[in-house]
């Protein structure tokens, strides 16, 4: 049913498309057929795009500005990397997902003493991220690639532990069940110094929202709920910090925020404490983890 | 009455074996992630062990067969599944741990879980074939209807889990429900009345 409706979505957009003269001028810079999907670099004018989606109907990975490198195009990178007003100054970073690498290569310059690590399970996402997002040879970024649960067990053994973790796994057509589990959001949590923040850019929307809220609750008592076209959700190991230590967090990163094209203060109101979920919800775990089932028929 | 226990303790296994597939990529997944290579070394478990245990049944049914011995090969496929519930968790850490390379760590995680269980509703189609059979010349049609029976049954077992029922229930949940449907058509086959063994 909803992929006829998308079929018919695309038809008229191509029809669109034919009488708009081609304004759009998409140009397919690379593709590729991986182990999990397909990988396209697309480039409408200025800005370039990772994709996983022909034309990239449904959600773009990551874009570029190709003559402003270090603009921030997107929003939920921007979400994500105001993680910083709750840690100021980590030491050690562990990212799961890497798409186009936007996220790492930003962290890298507002927290240049960090390490961090990044796991991604696609071998030609990372290819692609370091021959069109000049990820180039980053030496600070260490890319392991490897499942993000399998890699955080393996840290957990390792005794090894993280100031910040980001979870950007998800996407608008699949997430991988196993990383959204109370099970695995404690072991994320195990992974965490003290005070330790986690930030995940998350695509739920109807009813995997209510469970994903009571998922997270369940293991982080508190946490910010950032909400645009994307939600993030933003907690710590630890307590939160009250209004006035975000204000003035914030305010450190102004400028070098300014450099991305993102405006800190813009950002400031999106920290919600709000429950606004259903309490009631099932909460996911290794048990019970249909979360794409759950996500089916979303707005 | 021994015709249609044949036929549907064939149909069942059939759903039973897939449901449990399914379930098992659930189990590996927090260990060993949910790629191809993970479903490709439940697979490849799966298939093997189904083909030990054609070999096996085809053998048992070549002395004294009986719907009875039938629905016992059937019991001792559920209980087999039994030490999946309560140490699964366990057994997979600690091959991820000797293992570090998630394909060979899945498939042997896969081997340890999967193959007994399977090897024995593997059993259960060549022995079913062998009670059902009248005859030499309709023996190609009656092992037909059993392959549609079975095979359907995987059909049914597949869309089922991962459709319905892995939204309504915890993975640990649908493996009991399976395992008592298992036993109360294992108890029909072994209650059936009278003389039960095959012509």
């Amino acid at each position: 049913m909803r992929s006829s409706w998308q079929a018919l979505l695309l038809l008229v957009a191509g029809l669109l498309a034919a009488q708009g003269a081609s304004a759009d001028n998409m140009k397919l810079l690379h593709s590729e057929r991986s182990l999990y999907r397909e990988v396209l670099v697309y480039e409408t004018g200025d800005v370039r795009c990772i994709c996983f989606t022909r034309f990239c109907r449904i959600g773009r990975q990551t874009c570029q500005d190709v003559k402003h490198p270090d603009r921030i195009v997107m929003n939920y990178p921007q979400m994500m990397l105001s993680s910083l007003f709750v840690k100021p100054e980590p030491k050690s970073v562990l990212i799961i997902g890497l798409g186009g690498g936007t996220i790492p290569r930003a962290l890298h310059e507002l927290a240049p003493e960090a390490r961090i690590d990044v796991v991604e399970i696609d071998p030609a996402v990372v290819k692609v991220a370091r021959r069109y997002f000049d990820l180039g040879d980053n030496s600070a970024l260490n890319v392991i690639e490897a499942d993000g649960r399998v890699q955080v067990k393996r840290a957990l053994r390792e005794q090894r532990s993280y100031d910040l973790i980001m979870l950007d796994a998800f996407d608008h057509e699949y997430i991988p069940e196993h990383l959204l589990t109370q099970e695995f959001l404690q072991e994320v949590k195990a992974l965490l110094a003290p005070g330790g923040v986690l930030a995940a850019n998350t695509f739920s929307s109807s009813r995997l929202y209510d469970h994903e809220s009571t998922t997270y609750a369940s293991v982080f008592p508190e946490f910010f709920n950032l909400k645009k076209e994307n939600r993030v959700i933003i907690a710590a190991n630890g307590p939160l910090p009250n209004a006035d230590q975000l204000r003035a967090n914030s305010q450190r990163f102004e400028k070098a925020f300014n450099s991305f094209g993102i405006s800190a203060n813009k950002l400031l109101p999106l920290f919600s404490r709000k429950q606004d979920w259903e309490r009631g919800a099932r909460i996911l775990t290794d048990q019970y983890s249909p979360a794409n089932l759950l996500n089916l028929g979303k707005n | 009455m021994q015709l249609i226990l044949s036929y549907l303790i064939a149909g069942w296994s059939g759903f039973f074996v897939m449901a449990v597939e399914l379930l098992g990529g659930r189990l590996l997944a927090p260990t060993f992630g949910s790629s191809i290579y993970v479903w490709g070394a439940i697979i490849t478990v799966f298939m093997l062990a189904l083909s030990i245990g054609y070999l096996a049944g085809g053998r048992l049914s070549m002395n004294a067969p009986s719907v009875r011995k039938l629905g016992l090969i059937l019991i001792v496929a559920a209980l087999t599944v039994l030490p999946l519930l309560l140490f699964a968790v366990p057994l997979l850490d600690a091959v991820a741990n000797a293992i570090p390379d998630p394909r060979f760590g899945s498939l042997v995680g896969a081997t340890v879980l999967f193959f007994i269980p399977t090897v024995f509703s593997g059993m259960i189609s060549p022995y079913a074939v062998r009670l059902i059979v009248p005859d030499r010349s309709s023996s190609g049609r009656h092992a037909g209807q059993l392959y549609f029976v079975s095979t359907f049954g995987s059909a049914a077992g597949t869309l089922l889990t991962s459709f319905y029922l892995v939204l309504l229930m915890e993975v640990n949940h649908i493996l009991l429900a399976l395992m008592a449907i298992s036993g109360v058509i294992g108890a029909a086959a072994c209650l059936v009345r009278g003389e039960a063994n095959a012509q």
